[in-house]
């Protein structure tokens, strides 16, 4: 299936939840928040929600700033 | 001054200083800033991650020193944006507290005022500690105040100008229309500056470029530190009236013929 994370397009495997989704892109989990289609998922709903073709992901974390 | 203590929401804090953490060429030089600066409150910004090629995030660094995160809306342009940035950035986990911020125009990093209130009262409505940078103005920052944020943060001049407190009848103002703590965020360039803030009474100061801009940060967020010290301690001491003739220090009386 095909998603969006942070703008860019991916081809994932079947059958992902969120929380496989990050082990795929061997993402440290400790400092980052997820949105699926512009809904927060929260940490404690990464291993039961799915990813499904043509959702949209945005990964964040905390930068430099003022 | 050991019970003078900077009160927002339910946070103590000891350091009126609050610092940001970016425009830094390394971490390490951050790290070394915000030690120096004795700040206990570090702003943050929220970015999406590079998922592809992995490195320490900023949190791995501030782990290593004890301090509160305040994440920012730093580049959100309207009241739709700085509340999603909000909501993402408190789902990090480390933080309730928000700088919000609603920019309005890019040249002066101006805030958009009607934005910012509308912001405010759904983030405020959420349990969040809001903390919104604003401009110098009296009503604004009792709006503000009137909706539940925790403080107000006018701005001294814009952005990472360096222009220091370029109104400071209206942050005079300002201190005797609002009772949360006013912050002057934004503008401070060196020294002085940071002190002018806190000798006008003001319960804190934030301030990025001008330490991270400064040809050594170390020192200049030792200056800064020195320099809110010195002017909370101005304030709280009374300053004399200013007068125009002068009065002698020594004793008229006595003197030698």
């Amino acid at each position: 299936m095909r998603v969006k994370v942070n703008g860019k397009e991916y081809e994932l495997p079947e059958n992902l939840t969120v929380l496989q989704m990050l082990n795929f892109f061997k993402i440290n989990h400790n400092f980052v928040a997820v949105e699926r289609n512009k809904e927060i998922v929260s940490r404690k709903d990464w291993e039961n929600v799915k990813v499904c073709d043509g959702d949209v992901f945005e990964i964040v974390t905390f930068v430099g700033g003022g | 001054m050991s019970e003078d203590y900077l009160v927002i929401g339910d946070k103590k804090f000891k350091s009126r200083l609050f610092v940001g953490t970016g425009k830094y060429s390394t971490p390490e030089l951050m790290l070394g800033a915000i030690e120096a600066s004795g700040a206990e409150v570090v702003t943050v910004a929220l970015r999406r991650m590079n998922i592809e090629g992995q490195q320490r995030t900023i949190l791995d660094y501030l782990a290593e020193i004890n301090c509160t995160i305040l994440p920012n809306t730093a580049g959100c342009y309207t009241a739709e944006e700085a509340i999603r940035t909000a909501r993402l950035a408190r789902e990090l986990g480390l933080s309730n507290m928000v700088k919000l911020e609603v920019i309005g125009d890019q040249k002066t990093l101006f805030p958009d005022n009607e934005a910012l209130l509308e912001a405010a009262r759904v983030l405020v409505k959420e349990g969040f500690i809001v903390l919104p940078y604003t401009n110098d103005d009296p009503v604004m920052a009792k709006k503000l105040e009137d909706i539940g944020c925790a403080a107000v943060m006018p701005l001294g001049a814009p952005i990472g100008s360096g222009l220091g407190i370029r109104n400071p009848y209206n942050i005079r103002i300002i201190l005797e229309t609002v009772r949360v703590p006013v912050i002057v965020d934004a503008g401070v360039g060196t020294a002085s500056d940071a002190s002018f803030a806190m000798e006008l009474g003001c319960a804190g100061v934030l301030m990025n470029t001008g330490i991270a801009g400064a040809k050594d940060p170390i020192k200049m967020a030792k200056a800064m530190r020195l320099a809110v010290e010195a002017g909370r301690l101005a304030y709280l001491a009374g300053r004399i009236p200013k007068k125009l003739y002068a009065s002698a220090s020594s004793p008229m009386d006595n003197l030698i013929e």
